[in-house]
């Protein structure tokens, strides 16, 4: 279902500045250089075939990976962003969304509703960095304890795969108090023993990380994601070291015991469809 | 400051009266919406300057911090150390003491007063450490049923190297998610800067107090102009935009109470300051005091439940 638009902007911004300019061409792997057709990142579930780099994947090509054929049901889809502050840096908070459900068609930076997984029902959050960095604000973290609710009433484990910068800032302490009510609600299905799981996908960064993607009974990661508290950039600029190209990866955090394990993409259907079985008490 | 913002928003104005290429019903609300903002904009000279004034005297180097407070509040304070895993993190107080005659835990953040105890405490900035010592604390608190009383005073949570791969983000997330568990009364107060997932992972609480010059964000006013206007010197006007000062925290029922400060803010009169805390955390204890311990948790989740503004929905 794509968002009725609230205002377009489009013909204003067209020729705006692009985002990190490159002359690379698109289908190029940002990792080992290598070329593919047009499909052929597709059908391989944006993995590079030559060096395995993980490339950006928007939530509905996940929600096609995880969920049964047919069986995806979106719940929450009418939960759209305020401006309660309304916020205005260079643009206003609310033009900016607009923008952001344009060019994705996605009404949140979250997909959240109801599937089954090789025929075991389980509940998706998953997340979209296309929508303003995959941002948690006020809509996003209301999203994630809709599903939560929803997996509590039909004791079908969440899933939830997160790819965020952080909490939303034109939110302001709106955003921050995301945190303490995506933990609420994740604490509360660890007291019904729904089981949680989190896939960490790049990057999960920030106010994700410090809340519910933090939280599940299992943990896993995708290969090569960042997953710091602190962006690199923010480390850098405040201890005025030189970082090591590791910092924060996925590899890291599980070198030091923050995640159960590292799984590539094209493993992640059959790792948690494993998972679903162990925990199935039915 | 003002003027620019209000050439911008009267630009944007005029601009969607004559763009036809709109949709009707969506349009007249933005361009509403967009009136109101002009209106505050021009209206709020005195709010901006109001609330960069909060930022300065929340970050005032004589501002009363945690052990300030302890001193002239609590008896019979034992300050507890350690993480019992790798260290201890003298970013963060923790302890028990008595309040009028009652024991209870208490967990802060606490920056040092001169350069010397400013390196080692770390400015206020807790690592991973500091956020495990706080969780064993409230465990302590639940197993003897004692009050948890928490004071958040921090910029933010140490962005360093071995901050993250001591686990920053997940230390962050379980010290709330532990707070969400508790069954003993809680009672948070932000005492000076309450910056970002640092400061909530102290502050999930049955009570959220904010002293009236304290302030609460997602982000710096400096880390936000960075990001914004790659310029930390538009902070006044970062902070102006996302409202970190406690009247506006409160309005937005991010906080339950302000605390007051003597005139001229905490550090004119600390012992003041301290009178005037204390009253208002006996008070908050006073109102927690007999509810069962499960309905405790269960009001406390109820109310994060509700925190946020979004677009009105038909469930």
């Amino acid at each position: 279902m794509v968002a009725e638009p609230r205002i377009d902007v489009q013909v204003e911004h067209r020729d705006g500045p692009r985002e990190e300019g490159s002359d690379r061409h698109p289908n190029t792997c940002p990792s080992c250089g290598s070329h593919y057709r047009d499909d052929e990142l597709e059908r391989n579930l944006s993995v590079c075939p030559q060096c395995g780099h993980h490339s950006r994947m928007s939530a509905r090509a996940r929600i096609d990976l995880l969920a049964d054929e047919g069986s995806f049901v979106e719940e929450a889809a009418d939960v759209r962003s305020d401006d309660p502050l309304d916020f205005f840096d260079l643009r206003p908070y609310s033009e900016r969304l607009v923008e952001a459900e344009l060019s994705t068609g996605l009404g949140e930076a979250i997909i959240v509703g109801r599937a089954e997984l090789d025929g075991r029902p389980c509940t998706l959050a998953v997340m979209d960095f296309e929508f303003m960095g995959g941002s948690m604000g006020s809509a996003v973290g209301e999203k994630f304890v809709r599903a939560c609710e929803s997996a509590a009433e039909r004791e079908a484990p969440l899933i939830s795969v997160t790819a965020s910068g952080g909490a939303r800032m034109q939110e302001g302490i709106l955003s921050l108090m995301q945190l303490p009510k995506t933990v609420c609600a994740v604490e509360d299905l660890h007291d019904r023993q729904v089981p949680v799981f989190s896939v960490m996908a790049h990057p999960t960064t920030g106010g994700v990380l410090a809340s519910f993607a933090s939280l599940g009974d299992v943990l896993i990661a995708e290969p090569g994601a960042l997953m710091s508290f602190a962006g690199p950039r923010v480390v850098e600029r405040t201890t005025r070291e030189k970082l090591p190209a590791d910092f924060g990866t996925a590899e890291q955090n599980e070198l030091f015991g923050h995640i159960d394990a590292i799984v590539p993409r094209p493993e992640q259907h059959a790792y948690l469809s494993r998972l679903l079985r162990l925990f199935d008490r039915g | 400051m003002a003027n620019e913002a209000e050439l911008r928003l009267r630009e944007r104005l005029s601009k969607l009266g004559s763009l036809p290429l709109l949709r009707g019903s969506r349009l007249s609300g933005e361009a509403k919406r967009l009136e109101k903002q002009l209106e505050r904009v021009t209206a709020e000279t005195d709010d901006a300057e109001d609330i960069w004034h909060s930022v300065e005297l929340a970050r005032h180097p004589d501002r009363p911090y945690t052990l300030d407070y302890v001193e002239r509040i609590v008896e019979d304070w034992v300050e507890l150390h350690g993480d019992r895993s790798r260290g201890d993190d003298e970013a963060v107080v923790a302890g028990l003491g008595r309040i009028e005659g009652r024991t209870v835990a208490l967990i802060g953040h606490q920056k040092g007063r001169d350069i010397k105890e400013r390196a080692r405490r770390n400015f206020g900035s807790a690592h991973p450490e500091g956020y495990r010592k706080g969780t064993r604390i409230m465990e302590l608190a639940e197993r003897h049923s004692f009050p948890l009383v928490t004071l958040v005073d921090t910029p933010g949570a140490y962005p360093g190297v071995a901050a993250e791969q001591h686990g920053q983000g997940g230390a962050i997330a379980r010290s709330q998610a532990k707070m969400a568990r508790l069954t003993v009364p809680t009672v948070a107060c932000v005492i000076g800067e309450g910056g970002s997932g640092g400061a909530v992972a102290f502050a999930l609480s049955d009570r959220v107090l904010m002293q009236e010059h304290a302030i609460y964000s997602v982000i710096s006013p400096e880390g936000c102009a960075m990001i914004l206007w790659r310029d930390m010197a538009e902070a006044p006007k970062a902070a102006a935009a996302f409202k970190p000062d406690a009247r506006h925290c409160l309005a937005l029922g991010v906080v339950d109470e302000i605390v007051p400060e003597p005139e001229g803010g905490a550090q004119t009169d600390p012992d003041e300051a301290a009178r005037l805390l204390k009253d208002a955390i006996l008070g908050s204890i006073e109102l927690l005091d007999g509810v069962p311990g499960q309905e405790l948790l269960r009001s406390r989740r109820e109310k994060f439940r509700r925190m946020g503004v979004f677009a009105p929905v038909t469930a």
